[in-house]
């Protein structure tokens, strides 16, 4: 059967990976090269790295890196920020992605995600929702989860997969960095919305957020990290042999 | 040297990458006097059959293809490209393939647990049917590869060189002769991908 992903999450700025990178054994943390291909030799199943530059130069650079990434790492890449346009798609695309991550670009143009689909394929397209709990109803909240659009997040979620996304990540701001587990409420809500492939983001704290994950949530496809991984807090090596132990199937 | 085939459809920069990576000199090209002097052969491809299928003969290369894998040159299809090795594919419509092995292509949806997502995306592991397919050369059983796909292949007979389970049985590798095709993507399943990559190069065949 096909197993539960494990992904780790890579923000870069200027070509550097941010948020603070702590790793003996590599020569530059803060390489998405060196990084990429670190996680890719633990067994991580799938790399995304999200470009949060402003700059066009920057915007550049990250290409530049991705062309990089994609000579050296041949596991799957997706690759999320500053997707607003097919022209956003075709330049990742381009240079090695696999899958698109689309988040803020699909608030303000709906018809984004079904013109993409369209034109790669349903499995191109990953719809990234940010999605906080206010007055306790779901809402999907736009620029890094600033701003609330007012948007139903189960209905909007639907109207994107109906619309040609073929992966969903959902990132619970209510979980996110409290490093207290994942939203289990909240994804099992999605999952029950969605026939695509749910990836979870936001709260894991320790490797056995991920082993309750998986085992209270068997419908969800993968987790998603970032700190954690990239604190060495947890090993992706060391999660998918305690997710073994428990019975839920991974690639070792 | 080993030709990819560029008929249009999807990219190839990962696949090209892939090359490079395990040593193996590779080129891209949609010209069938440039790829006829390729060692071997790469037929790719993403997308709908439909449309894939209509490209390759758009540019002639239908004929060449099965002219050199008549001829003896080891060819690779990898995804929409090992389907297009078959008879026939049931993607929205009926259209016909290469028709270089035995089998169709049908839909996941309805013949599958009704459980179970559509498309099959993500890692799964391999149930060898050929244990002696030189593809599997450096790789062991259960090892796993990457998958997306919403269509496989069925009636294989005996070109069905691999398997993974999803509901049921689906083909993941087919074989014969010098005639290859896998549904996953080896170019995106880390050592194991580079390991199938390495061995199909090693095929012998038409020089």
């Amino acid at each position: 059967m096909i197993t539960k992903r494990i992904i780790p999450c890579l923000d870069v700025k200027d070509g550097r990976v941010v948020k603070g990178v702590n790793f003996q054994g590599l020569s530059d943390v803060s390489s998405p090269i060196e990084l990429g291909k670190y996680y890719s030799d633990c067994g991580a199943d799938e790399l995304v790295f999200y470009d949060i530059t402003a700059s066009a130069e920057g915007r550049a650079l990250f290409t530049d890196i991705l062309k990089e990434v994609a000579k050296t790492i041949f596991i799957p890449l997706t690759v999320g920020g500053g997707i607003n346009t097919l022209e956003d798609f075709d330049r990742v695309l381009k240079c090695g992605a696999d899958k698109v991550s689309v988040n803020s670009g699909a608030i303000r143009n709906p018809a984004l995600v079904r013109e993409a689909a369209k034109k790669y394929g349903d499995q191109c397209v990953v719809l990234s929702a940010d999605v906080k709990r206010v007055d306790g109803v779901y809402r999907v909240f736009a620029k890094g989860g600033r701003e609330n659009t007012g948007m139903e997040a189960i209905k909007w979620i639907k109207d994107c997969v109906a619309g040609g996304a073929g992966e969903v990540v959902l990132n619970s701001i209510d979980t996110d960095g409290v490093k207290g587990g994942f939203d289990l409420q909240m994804l099992d809500a999605v999952c029950n919305a969605v026939n695509v492939p749910v990836i979870a983001s936001g709260g894991a704290g320790c490797a056995e957020d991920f082993v309750k994950l998986f085992k209270e949530l068997p419908k969800v496809d993968a987790g998603l990290a970032a700190s954690i991984f990239h604190f060495g807090e947890v090993k992706i090596t060391d999660l998918k042999q305690l997710l073994k132990q428990n019975d839920i199937n991974v690639r070792l | 040297m080993v030709g990819i085939i560029d008929y249009g459809v999807g990219n190839l920069f990962s696949l090209r990458s892939s090359f490079d990576a395990i040593g193996e000199s590779a080129f891209v090209s949609g010209d069938p006097e440039q790829l006829q002097k390729a060692d071997r052969l790469i037929l790719p491809g993403v997308g709908a059959f439909g449309d894939a299928a209509a490209k390759l003969r758009e540019n002639g290369l239908d004929q060449f293809v099965v002219a050199q894998v008549e001829a003896g040159k080891p060819l690779m299809g990898i995804c929409l490209g090992m389907q297009m090795l078959f008879e026939k594919s049931y993607e929205y419509g009926e259209h016909q393939g290469l028709g270089l092995l035995k089998g169709t292509v049908v839909g996941m949806d309805g013949r599958l647990p009704a459980e179970l997502k559509i498309p099959h995306i993500g890692w799964n592991a391999l149930k060898f049917q050929q244990r002696d397919c030189p593809l599997f050369k450096g790789i062991q059983e259960g090892d796993h590869v990457y998958f997306v796909h919403s269509f496989y292949a069925e009636g294989c007979e005996d070109a069905l060189a691999a398997t993974t389970a999803y509901g049921k049985e689906l083909t993941a590798a087919v074989a014969k002769g010098n005639l290859f095709g896998c549904q996953f993507h080896p170019e995106k399943s880390g050592r194991v991908g580079l390991e199938i990559l390495k061995a199909f190069c090693a095929v012998g065949g038409a020089q």
